[in-house]
């Protein structure tokens, strides 16, 4: 096995000084804009689709790994080439090589310039996309978000107004959460 | 009927996404105490992919934010701000008596208005009778109104660190420009500079009101360690700990702390302190990092650093201080 084991190094107070409130902060801003193209990218090059948000977050960990001892110049480029290596390393590790992966391997060049960040977007855009990913999730689900964010309520009080166990309304906004990220953050913008 | 199909493409949930999703509703809607707190440390410093699964969602759902501006229009806390009829009437029919300005006409509307200025390099702390307390930074100017019936203060200009007694019967609200924040019981700072303002909570929550230029007003509910800014046509949010927030407060003990800060970003936080400014006139200069806690109006202790640690050169012979290889 040519991987080292992922040394569990305390990255939590790293000895080279950047926080992790800092990491986080470059995390946020430079690394997840790219989940669309990183998204993409993987869905592309990987023949098991079950398996991309696994990959992702995959990707995520390895990057940020790397980022606490020292940021790359650009993110863009160290998460693409860390996303290749990581299938290069699958293939490799799953021995049954999918003979168009393997031959896909010089291919995995990357569309760098697929859906870049967006920062850019504007406020009302923004406010407009917020909801369209609102409206997509199941109502249930929908209406503990709209009650926890919008009216302020706190967990307990949604229960109440939604006549539901504390438990219920907990699960309902843990999946919530889940699939705002991924609508915020793992598809393009224009969803109508 | 609970189990609502999963929204079509949404992947499903991997163990890690789960759990990371459990302590991001757990820490936003439930009591969340100290206990909760070490305990999600704990599970974050377990593994980076507990970390970046957690910072994902979270900063998710920190995005959505912005869905708060949905929210019918604040009309309960416009009315905080609207004179009773009465008393209207008698301040109308005082100015037409008395012919006087706007200017009078605003004192004797509000006779106890205060306004309290710090120079650079000042540091100056206010006391009110209702047990608030305001800590102005260097170059501030703040007008208060702080009345039996209101409390409001205007940051016109600089930076405050607010200590407010809490009053759900009179919000203590601060008004930068057209941006307002009412407290809901809190410690919290405010910076204003050009047409941006922060406004960073140390302890409590307070709600921050933003009109958009041309659309509709954000507002956000601010817990510890939020920090908000809002330009002229955005708002938004970031994540800081306690330890982040103390730093970025040196200026209470009269100091500034530098954390793998560029030299030019320090330099222009001195600045901010003194008159005598310093110019870092090397683009490679200007991006070194520095480390360290200096008084805030020691430019020279900053200045010695450039020349014995960097190696640079400083001039000081014209009006400001100019640094460069």
């Amino acid at each position: 096995m040519a991987e080292k084991p992922d040394a569990p190094r305390d990255a939590w107070l790293p000895v080279e000084g950047m926080s992790a409130s800092r990491l986080e902060e470059w995390f946020v801003r430079e690394v997840l804009p790219l989940e669309v193209a990183l998204m993409q990218f993987l869905k592309h090059n990987w023949h098991n689709k079950s398996e991309v948000a696994d990959l992702r977050q995959e990707v995520y960990q390895r990057v940020c790994e790397a980022a606490q001892t020292q940021l790359p110049d650009s993110a863009k480029a160290f998460v693409f080439r860390t996303a290749r290596n990581l299938l290069i390393d699958r293939i490799r590790r799953e021995q049954i090589v999918p003979i168009d992966a393997a031959a896909d391997i010089d291919a995995l060049n990357v569309a760098i310039d697929a859906p870049g960040p967006e920062r850019s977007a504007i406020a009302r855009d923004e406010l407009r996309r917020l909801q369209a990913a609102l409206d997509r999730l199941p109502p249930r689900c929908r209406e503990a978000i709209v009650l926890g964010r919008i009216e302020g309520l706190t967990g307990a009080e949604i229960a109440a107004r939604m006549g539901i166990s504390e438990s219920v309304v907990s699960r309902h906004l843990a999946r919530g959460i889940h699939a705002l990220a991924h609508m915020l953050y793992g598809e393009t913008a224009a969803k109508p | 009927m609970s189990e609502a199909p999963e929204t079509e493409d949404v992947p499903p949930m991997n163990a890690i996404d789960q759990a990371a999703a459990e302590w991001v509703q757990r820490r936003r809607f439930w009591n969340w105490s100290d206990t909760d707190q070490l305990d999600l440390d704990r599970w974050l410093e377990q593994s980076m992919a507990h970390r970046v699964a957690y910072w994902r969602l979270n900063a998710a759902y920190a995005r959505t934010e912005r869905l708060t501006a949905l929210r019918r229009p604040g009309a309960e806390v416009a009315a905080q701000f609207r004179f009773s009829p009465l008393i209207t009437g008698i301040a109308a029919s005082l100015v037409l008596a008395l012919g006087a300005g706007l200017f009078a006409a605003h004192a004797l509307l509000h006779p106890h208005d205060r306004t309290f200025e710090t120079p650079v390099g000042g540091h100056q702390a206010v006391s009110f009778a209702d047990g608030t307390r305001i800590e102005l930074n260097t170059n501030t100017e703040i007008r208060a109104r702080m009345t039996t019936q209101e409390r409001i203060v205007w940051l016109d200009r600089g930076e405050a660190y607010f200590q407010v007694k809490h009053d759900a019967a009179h919000p203590f609200v601060v008004m930068i420009g057209n941006r307002r924040v009412t407290d809901l019981g809190t410690r919290f700072v405010i910076r204003t500079a050009a047409s941006q303002t922060e406004v960073a909570v140390v302890q409590g929550s307070v709600r921050f009101d933003a009109p958009g230029v041309q659309s509709a007003a954000y507002t956000a509910t601010l817990r510890p360690g939020d920090v908000a800014t809002a330009t002229a046509d955005s708002m938004s949010i970031a994540k800081r700990t306690s330890r982040d927030l103390s730093r970025e407060l040196g200026w209470r003990r009269g100091v500034v702390v530098f954390d793998r800060t560029t030299l030019a970003d320090a330099a222009s936080e001195f600045n901010r302190y003194n008159r005598r400014k310093i110019v870092i006139a090397d683009p490679a200069a200007a991006s070194l990092a520095i480390d360290g806690t200096f008084a805030t109006t020691d430019e020279e202790a900053f200045i010695d650093a450039a020349r014995t640690i960097f190696g640079l050169h400083v001039d000081g012979s014209g009006n400001g201080i100019v640094i460069s290889r």
